[in-house]
């Protein structure tokens, strides 16, 4: 059981997201994270999806989703040489003083913004792989974090291949 | 110019749909109203979920895609067990749905439900129509979907403005169907065809696993071609019965949970399992582990999705069932299996016959064989859900694809019924009968509504135990005979006939059962058998649920031991995979 993370092309139609969420659900696969947006061709959506499952339950979820009539391509992109990203925007408890130095010091490290400065707050903008964003979650985690968002995790194959062409 | 629901008209048309299923509403109104002078026939049902099923006994009956037509929020939903029935079996039907106008959509609006949302799991594919440009590309994909690849039901939800809205006549339907995201295989792939005639033409103990994807490839001459080319036994599912002529030496009936004590033994000892058009549902493997413990297993599926979801297979083959098997019968030479197998299936089907008691009581099975002897094999049987469908499947001698419509996924009681209806306008000059129980007619016993309106001669044929049968035979065996809500009152079924102009006779005694069913098949219109058969009567041999399908209830002691066969097949393998 590890994670992978699935590039699917879709048609760019009202409902696809539904009937690929519903196949997840329906059949008892779990979504780690899910992000989807516009694709290369104004037509085709990109949705990256990150499942947990054995080999066998991933080749599952794969020849499911393309019995979808509305998905294009599904590949996964897990054993490829990838970049892979991931937003975050994490609001944190940082009084003016020792906590607000602290804070922004620590995201200085991870190279993250401070996007938005509030009387006793902050909010910082994070992007990097899953890992990074794990990491600085957790020290974030002692000043108290008031809120958080992640984009989930985008991701293409590095170098000349694509998705489409992958296995 | 013209309008939404011409072009849905002209769709079907183009089609050659001539049998349209279907009961109006305020939003389908402008269908109805083209219908109203079209030359398609129009069969009005008497509740929506009768619909889908006489679209699906039609499709199943005729090889062609059967269609329903409903209004929208109840009349749609009213179709859904419909639509389910037919996505687990795999039959191709399109459903018309109308829809509030696209303004209102989403809006709570009178009589909206959201069908394409609602159907989304149970169609193989669904459309909700929000702009008459896209119409005549839809109903055409609609069609191509649903008979293509592994078959199924689709949905097209029509809003009733979409319907009214005109549009230029140029360019409403597109030269041919183009959906990047659908292209089913079709041929086998040669490298894996090859190494499965490879391994028939090693195997000493091969058995045929078809079921129901034989059937709609239409491969069943296919089926027997090689069987016999090869010898190998075949045993089929209960949707494959009538693949391979049931008196035809190489059969063992059906597989699993009440099949033939013999198909059982023999998948549980063969050296190689071919299975065709079959998807190692778990009603045929028992617990699964145990299912072809020795075999090699070759799976043969149009659906990828199919192979290796249930039981690892060593040679997967996708696409075609009829193309493939073409293909492996130019390569495969005419061989025979291990005598000692052939011997060891002649014992098994000599020592263990399905049996049951001949003690001059009205037995169902008794009914079910006078039923096929008269018929010779000709006709359409339906049957409902429950021990009626069991002793038909195990007792009628079925002799050709297409002669036998059963709910088997999902098992929809009320299902046979309408689907009689459905199976007689595709089969208008044969004789339909539905098998019934007293539970299952009641479900659907409205459409007597139907059949009389139309005079449309279907036979039903209940075999009323005053129980739901197949639930008290559960309670019986595994609930201490605590027979919970599941004894129905006596009804006078001659008589809810006879109220709508209907012909019918109860028949009480083994001597009557041969001239009452004479009697069905000699009047021209519908008739009704109510035939009170031994009220405890139970379906036998029976695996139980989650035991090995060698371990059965009700068959006879086996006297040999299994003996593990050889497997020279295991090392043709390269590094054949642990099951
Ligand atoms: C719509 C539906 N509801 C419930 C069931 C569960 N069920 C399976 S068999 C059966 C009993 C069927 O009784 P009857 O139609 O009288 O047939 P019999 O088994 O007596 O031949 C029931 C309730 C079902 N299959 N379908």
């Amino acid at each position: 059981m590890k994670p992978h993370t699935l590039s699917i092309l879709v048609e760019n139609k009202a409902g696809v997201l539904s009937r690929v969420a519903g196949l997840f659900s329906r059949r008892g696969f779990n979504i780690e994270s899910l992000a989807v947006g516009t694709s290369e061709e104004l037509s085709m959506s990109r949705m990256t999806i990150v499942v947990i499952g054995d080999d066998a339950q991933i080749e599952q979820v794969m020849k499911q989703l393309n019995k979808l009539i509305d998905v294009i391509k599904v590949s996964d992109i897990t054993e490829n040489e990838t970049v892979e990203r991931e937003l975050a925007l994490i609001k944190v408890s940082a009084e003016p003083g020792t906590s607000r130095a602290e804070v922004m010091q620590i995201a200085n490290i991870f190279r993250a913004n401070i996007v938005d400065v509030g009387a006793k707050s902050v909010v910082l903008q994070v992007i990097g792989d899953t890992d990074k964003i794990n990491a600085l979650e957790t020290l974030l985690r002692q000043y108290g974090i008031k809120e958080l968002v992640r984009t989930g995790k985008i991701a293409l194959i590095r170098g000349a291949k694509t998705a489409k062409s992958a296995k | 110019m013209k309008t939404g629901a011409k072009i849905v008209i002209e769709g079907l048309q183009r089609e050659g749909v001539e049998t349209i299923f279907g009961y109006p509403g305020g939003s389908v109104l402008p269908i109805y109203d083209e219908l109203y002078e079209s030359s398609l026939r129009h069969i009005l049902v008497r509740h929506e979920q009768a619909a889908a099923h006489a679209a699906d006994g039609y499709s199943r009956a005729s090889g062609h895609v059967g269609v329903c037509l409903a209004t929208s929020g109840p009349g749609a939903c009213n179709l859904v067990t419909g639509i389910a029935t037919a996505y687990m079996d795999s039959i191709p039907i399109v459903a018309l749905t109308g829809q509030v106008p696209t303004t209102l959509l989403g809006n709570d609006a009178f009589q909206e439900s959201d069908i394409t949302g609602i159907t989304m799991p149970i169609t193989k594919h669904n459309y909700l129509v929000k702009n008459v440009q896209d119409l005549g590309r839809v109903i055409m994909e609609a069609f191509y979907i649903a008979r293509t690849g592994r078959p199924g039901p689709v949905l097209v939800d029509l809003p009733k403005d979409v319907c009214t809205t005109q549009v230029d006549e140029k360019s409403i339907f597109p030269e041919e169907v183009r959906l990047r995201g659908y292209q089913p295989t079709i041929r086998g792939h040669a490298k894996q065809i090859a190494k499965a005639v490879q391994l028939i033409e090693i195997a000493e103990c091969p058995v045929i696993y078809a079921g129901g994807g034989v059937i709609s490839a239409e491969a069943s001459s296919e089926l027997l071609e090689i069987a016999e080319l090869a010898g190998i036994p075949v045993t089929t599912t209960l949707l494959g019965l009538g693949s391979i002529p049931c008196d035809h030496p190489l059969n063992l009936g059906m597989l699993g949970m009440h099949g033939t004590e013999y198909a059982n033994y023999a998948v549980t000892e063969c050296d190689l399992l071919i299975a065709i058009g079959a998807r190692f549902d778990d009603r045929v493997t028992g617990k699964v582990q145990t299912f072809a413990p020795h075999a090699s297993i070759i799976h043969i599926d149009v659906d990828p999705a199919e192979i290796g979801k249930n039981k690892k297979v060593d040679v997967p083959i996708v696409g075609d069932a009829k193309q493939i098997l073409r293909a492996m019968i130019t390569q495969l030479k005419k061989r025979s299996t291990a005598g000692s197998w052939q011997e060891k299936i002649r014992t098994w089907k000599q020592r263990h016959p399905l049996r049951y008691r001949s003690d001059g009581c009205l037995h169902p099975q008794y009914i079910i064989q006078q039923l096929s002897d008269l018929l010779k094999g000709e006709g359409v049987i339906v049957s409902e859900v429950g021990q009626n469908q069991m002793w038909t499947a195990q007792y009628f001698c079925f002799r050709k694809p297409r002669s036998w419509l059963t709910s088997g996924g999902l098992g929809t009681m009320g299902y046979g019924f309408p689907a009689s209806i459905g199976a007689h306008f595709a089969r208008p000059d044969e004789v339909v009968f539905d098998i019934a129980g007293d539970g299952s007619f009641q479900m659907n016993i409205q459409e007597l509504g139907t059949v009389a309106q139309y005079r449309i001669p279907v036979k039903v044929a209940i075999l009323n135990n005053m129980y739901l049968g197949m639930v008290r035979q559960w309670q019986e065996l595994f609930y201490d005979r605590r027979y919970s809500f599941t004894e129905l009152p006596p009804l006078e079924f001659v008589k809810i006939a006879a109220a709508y102009g209907i012909d019918g006779i109860k028949v009480e005694t083994c001597d009557d059962v041969r001239p009452a069913l004479k009697a069905a098949i000699e009047t021209d219109g519908p008739f009704i058998l109510d035939f009170r058969i031994e009220r405890e009567e139970n379906v036998f041999p029976m695996v139980p649920a989650g035991a090995a399908i060698n371990e059965m209830i009700g068959g006879h002691p086996k006297q040999e031991e299994p003996e593990i066969p050889a497997a020279p097949i295991r090392k043709a393998l390269s590094g054949g995979s642990p099951k």
